[in-house]
């Protein structure tokens, strides 16, 4: 029984989040392998219309990680992430998209086991979930 | 001009005279006190030492009915039972989940709205400006402010006066012409809650504070507090015959003070209750040891 | 059309023990746009890197793709062996297949397949890079040092000797900071002054020293190597000039009970004074808040006995501008004061001072020549406690951390009573003896075996005043919290190091980070001592942290270093990883609206307006322009942008877009 392997795309800040992937790839921590990693110098970066296009392009689940609140190596590209976050999911609830397929999270540097740790639980949950088409048909549903 | 009031347990009883002084001079004043309705204990020191729900959870009930009885302000003349209410305030404003269990315990609503006022609070506004009173017969004697432990501390919670060396009750002092002596002792333990259980604490602890308030010429010392007062007046005769030191200093509440000051009777204030006589002797004191200015405000000391 | 090249690194076994290489270079060799798939043992190690370098040349390759570790380890080997081959750095990318795949999954095929897909997100932002070239930046060879303590005068000295200009700008009216305040200094007990004076005079007289003391730092504009700073030259009202240093206006001067700041409070000054008898410049300042002519209109002594007639009442601020390449920031620290401790009286005893001030009263220039005497009544104090850690390591008072050199002064400053007061007692109170640097254990131990100075191990509670005495109030732990009291004379508190009252503002001008106790923040705690965040602005001294003269010594010679190597070539080279603006033919130039949200949210203010005009001068349009040096790229203002006019190269929207469409 092919049990469904959901597809999650993962846009992570240079400095922190994939810093810290590459800890949990030195610590040899094992995780689910359904993650694929964007490298950006930082959240700050992400204009959220990426998101909802990985969305679009099939991706059952989008994670989102940078660095702590405070710690951003650009100061304050987090805080802008932060704050785009919180419009972006009021959106995504407001349009009855499923905002658990969507995941923001802070892992710094030194967090491998945390990585990991978010990885297989979004993995997990998203897998429960089961495959994502609603975007799809709500975009293709507005086209003439 | 009314406000609520919580007399507590001592006020009833030990402090009798406390409440005569303090009812004289709100009287005097024009303030009108309204018991709180249905009031019970605080918990003292017993409700907190056995069960913290419990010590929040009583003055948790007083405040809920002040509150529910449209008090916006309630004075506490006792020390202890107004550090009570002042940190179960906080500790209710600061716990959602503690709020909501004392709410039900006391089957009522509470908001967390009611200013608490303390002895020095009300009488600084008696002696305000804008009361209007006057000073009839000033209490020209040196005296020894004793705080007590419990009107300025903990300081993160009451926010009151300085810690380590108050001033209030020293400013209202002055107001009536008295001369507060600068001692170091004006916050330190009498022996508190040990004067029935340890009474040779009690004394001994006292007896470090008397040694001190006439060592540097105090011909009273004011207090604010029952708890104070019983242990330095009530427990004088423990103290002559646990430590062999006699101290023949009168203790007199701070609103007794006031109230001579503006007039009132010593039968009404209730002096005569106390055991140690108040007396002031007729010849002038020996000169006492140089102090400090007194009138500097440490806060604002010459800078380096 | 794309011509990629993808290199798949076994990694010995770290890569391919989990995936299969061959199949993923069979797969990859595949994709669109690629001409080659190749797979190697340790594709970093030079025949690796050849490999590649002779693919990029024979298949003429536009874009390569290493899949192997972490772009983090070997980014710049592979980019450099591509510019040598001919092929820009910038057109070279690293796919993650180690950190990211091979090490945390098991052999399967799912393994092998997230490599391949890991690998084609790659070649699609490859096939979308563009060359980036280096950007040039010219520096300035000038330093400017803040602060003119011992370290600013070390770090001014050492930038000097390697042949830069140096603005060195002290806002106390002499340089010598707090240092020459001390009578001797640890472990060695050589006179402060003494060794500090010679540094002094040397900056004073040095050819590529400019010395701006009494004056302070307005503000700062630019970028590393490109700063224009203002100072301001605080009025001394003293032409500099014509000034001798004679002195007459001191002693002449009516005003003479003001508290000396150099003395702790401890001693007193005239209206217009000069700090110390060692100040450089020796030339003295008016102070107006305290002159009666200023108060008052009249008296102006100094004026009428001046040999010189070098007094100017009517002297303003001046502005200074100057162009500078680096700055170095060592404005020092500041202690607490005694009236910040309630339990110790709030400051009211004049016989419980601080660590300064007993400075002071040891020092032979102090106000009691060097005697230990005791403010109050003058009288030499025969006992005489030493509180440490009086606020530090203590979370009430704000203060957790520890101050580092008080273990050390305490010592020195029970020794130098016990040297001067042979029969005294000297009592320490102490948490823990903080003494790690050389000798200076050996220190400590002099002072308890040699001086017989008496250690107990407890805090203070309380001291108050009776009989003319300090009655302390302590705690002996060693003997199982037994209460002590000491009927002291004199009470010295080792007295918290905190940051300048306006180190908070500065950091602010400086657009450098600080921390929650205001001590500016270095760039990494453990590799990056002497620098900041902010490039070109280093850090040298107690503003970092506590610490003592030996260690400010050698940090400000570090950022010394770090400024000469800065200043060694005329131009920067930057990564031109950052965002641009785009520019188009006229009439549009470009699709930027000017709204300038850009300029709002970026951290390094490295937005600015262009007004693009015709040839008559006329405005045509304005637009943003990412300012090349300032720019650290991080993207904010790329999200941000609403028409999208704003590109990060290096990580542009078609790159990354591209990147999500191959998932």
């Amino acid at each position: 029984m092919a049990e469904f392997q959901p597809k999650i795309v993962a846009f992570v800040c240079n400095w922190c989040t994939y810093a810290g992937a590459d800890l949990a790839g030195t610590s040899r921590i094992k995780y689910a392998s359904n993650v694929r990693i964007i490298r950006l110098p930082c959240t700050g970066r992400i204009d959220f219309m990426l998101l909802l296009k990985a969305l679009d392009q099939g991706a059952d689940g989008v994670i989102v990680s940078g660095c702590h609140p405070n710690d951003c190596h650009y100061t304050a590209g987090n805080f802008h992430a932060r704050r785009r976050w919180i419009v972006f999911r009021s959106l995504l609830d407001f349009l009855g998209l499923d905002t658990r397929r969507v995941h923001f999270a802070w892992v710094s540097a030194a967090e491998g086991a945390k990585w990991a740790q978010l990885v297989n639980s979004v993995t997990e949950e998203v897998q429960r979930l089961g495959p994502y088409h609603d975007y799809q048909k709500l975009a293709g549903a507005g086209v003439e | 001009m009314k406000w609520g009031y919580f007399p507590g347990c001592s006020l009833l009883g030990s402090a009798r005279e406390l409440r005569e002084s303090l009812l004289a001079v709100a009287g005097k004043a024009g303030i009108e006190l309204q018991e709180i309705p249905d009031w019970n204990c605080c918990g003292a020191t017993a409700a907190h030492n056995v069960s913290r729900l419990l010590a929040v959870a009583l003055p948790g009930r007083i405040l809920a009915l002040a509150e529910k009885a449209g008090m916006k302000e309630v004075v506490v003349p006792c020390s202890a039972c107004y550090n009570r209410l002042a940190v179960a305030r906080h500790e209710l404003a600061a716990d959602e989940h503690l709020r909501e269990q004392v709410k039900a315990l006391v089957e009522m609503d509470y908001r967390g709205d009611v200013k608490l006022v303390n002895l020095l609070e009300m009488l600084a506004i008696v002696l305000g400006k804008d009361a209007g009173l006057k000073v009839e017969k000033p209490f020209a004697h040196q005296v020894a402010c004793y705080y007590g432990c419990l009107l300025v501390r903990p300081p993160k919670v009451l926010k009151f006066d300085r810690p380590e060396d108050p001033q209030a009750m020293d400013e209202l002092m002055r107001k009536i012409g008295a001369e507060p002596i600068a001692w170091p002792d004006k916050v330190e333990c009498c022996g508190a809650g040990l004067s029935v259980s340890r009474t040779d604490l009690v004394a001994k602890l006292s007896s470090r504070i008397l040694a001190s308030a006439v060592k540097r010429g105090a011909e009273a010392m004011i207090v604010a507090c029952p708890m104070c007062h019983a242990n330095l007046d009530m427990r004088r005769e423990d103290i002559t015959r646990l430590t062999g030191e006699h101290y023949s200093l009168p203790v007199v509440y701070l609103t007794q003070a006031v109230g001579l000051a503006l007039g009132l009777s010593e039968k009404d204030l209730g002096l005569h209750r106390h055991l140690v006589k108040v007396v002031f002797p007729a010849q002038p004191k020996p000169a006492p040891p140089p102090q400090p200015p007194a009138e500097k405000k440490p806060a604002e000391a010459a800078e380096e | 059309m794309s011509r990629i090249g993808v290199f798949i690194c076994h990694c010995g076994e770290n890569i391919a023990g989990t995936v299969d290489v061959v199949k993923a270079a069979q797969a990859a060799a595949q994709f669109p746009g690629v001409v080659q798939g190749a797979e190697y043992k340790y594709m970093c190690s030079d025949p690796g890197q050849s490999l590649i370098k002779e693919a990029i040349r024979e298949k003429k390759l536009t874009g390569v793709v290493v899949a192997a570790c972490s772009p983090r380890m070997h980014e710049p080997t592979f980019r450099r062996a591509c510019a040598e081959a001919g092929l820009n750095p910038f057109l070279c990318e690293m796919a993650n297949i180690r950190e990211h795949c091979s090490w945390v999954h098991e052999k399967s095929e799912a393994t092998t397949r997230k490599a391949t897909e890991l690998i084609r997100i790659m070649v699609e932002k490859v096939k979308r890079n563009k060359p980036l070239y280096p950007i040039k930046v010219p520096v300035t060879k000038t330093a400017l040092v803040l602060g003119g303590g011992i370290a600013g005068i070390q770090a001014a000295l050492d930038v000097a000797n390697a042949g830069h200009q140096v603005i060195l700008v002290e806002k106390d009216p002499s340089i010598g900071g707090h240092m020459l305040q001390l009578s001797e200094t640890f472990p060695t007990l050589d006179c402060s002054q003494c060794i500090l004076t010679p540094r002094m005079v040397e900056v004073a007289q040095h050819p590529n020293i400019t010395l701006y003391s009494y004056s302070e730092l307005e503000s700062v504009e630019g970028f590393i190597g490109n700063f224009k700073v203002k100072i301001r030259k605080k009025a001394r009202g003293v032409d500099e000039k014509l000034c001798t240093g004679c002195g007459i206006c001191s002693q002449k001067c009516p005003k003479k009970k003001i508290p000396s700041e150099f003395d702790a409070g401890l001693g007193k000054r005239t209206a217009i004074y000069v700090p110390c008898p060692q100040a450089i410049p020796n030339k003295p300042v008016i102070d107006r808040a305290n002159c009666t002519y200023y108060l008052k209109g009249k008296c102006k002594a100094c004026e009428k006995f001046c040999p010189r007639q070098a007094i100017r009442f009517d002297q303003k601020d001046e502005l200074v501008e100057a162009e500078v390449g680096a700055i170095v920031a060592a404005t020092g620290f500041d202690i607490l004061q005694t009236r910040d401790f309630p339990e110790y009286g709030y400051g009211q005893s004049q016989d419980i001072i601080n660590g300064l001030q007993f400075e002071r009263l040891a020092s032979a220039s102090g106000p009691t020549l060097g005697a230990i005497k005791r403010p109050s009544d003058g009288k030499e104090p025969e006992t005489v406690v030493f509180i440490a850690c009086a606020g530090s390591r203590d979370q009430a008072k704000g203060i957790p951390y520890c101050s580092k050199i008080c273990c050390m002064y305490t010592a020195k400053h029970a020794m130098l009573y016990k040297h001067k007061v042979h029969h005294g007692k000297a009592y320490v109170f102490y948490m823990d003896i903080r003494a790690g640097g050389k000798m200076y254990e050996e220190f400590v131990r002099r002072a308890i075996e040699e001086d017989g100075v008496i250690y107990v191990r407890g805090r203070v509670s309380r001291i108050y005043e009776e009989d003319g005495k300090l009655v302390v109030k302590g705690a002996d732990t060693l003997l199982g919290a037994q209460p002590v009291e000491i009927r002291a004379d004199l009470v010295v508190l080792a007295t918290a190091m905190v940051a300048n009252p306006d180190a908070e503002a500065l950091a602010q001008k400086l657009r450098v980070s600080y921390d929650p106790y205001h001590f500016l923040s270095e760039a990494h705690p453990k590799l990056r001592p002497v620098e900041t965040n902010t490039g070109g602005i280093f850090l040298a001294g107690a503003c970092q942290a506590p610490k003592d003269i030996p260690e400010a010594v050698a940090q400000a010679s570090g950022a010394a270093a770090k400024v000469s190597a800065l200043f060694s070539s005329s131009e920067l080279s930057r990564e031109p990883v950052i965002a641009v603006v785009n520019r188009t033919a006229p009439p549009i130039f470009s699709t930027c609206t000017a709204c300038f949200l850009c300029e709002k949210v970026c951290p390094y203010q490295a937005i600015e307006r262009e007004e693009i005009k015709d040839r008559k001068g006329n405005v045509l349009k304005v637009a943003a322009k990412v300012n090349q040096g300032l720019c650290q790229g991080c993207g904010t203002c790329v999200a941000l942008c609403r028409v999208k006019a704003i590109d990060l190269q290096g990580f542009s929207n078609e790159q990354v877009y591209a990147e999500m469409m191959a998932v």
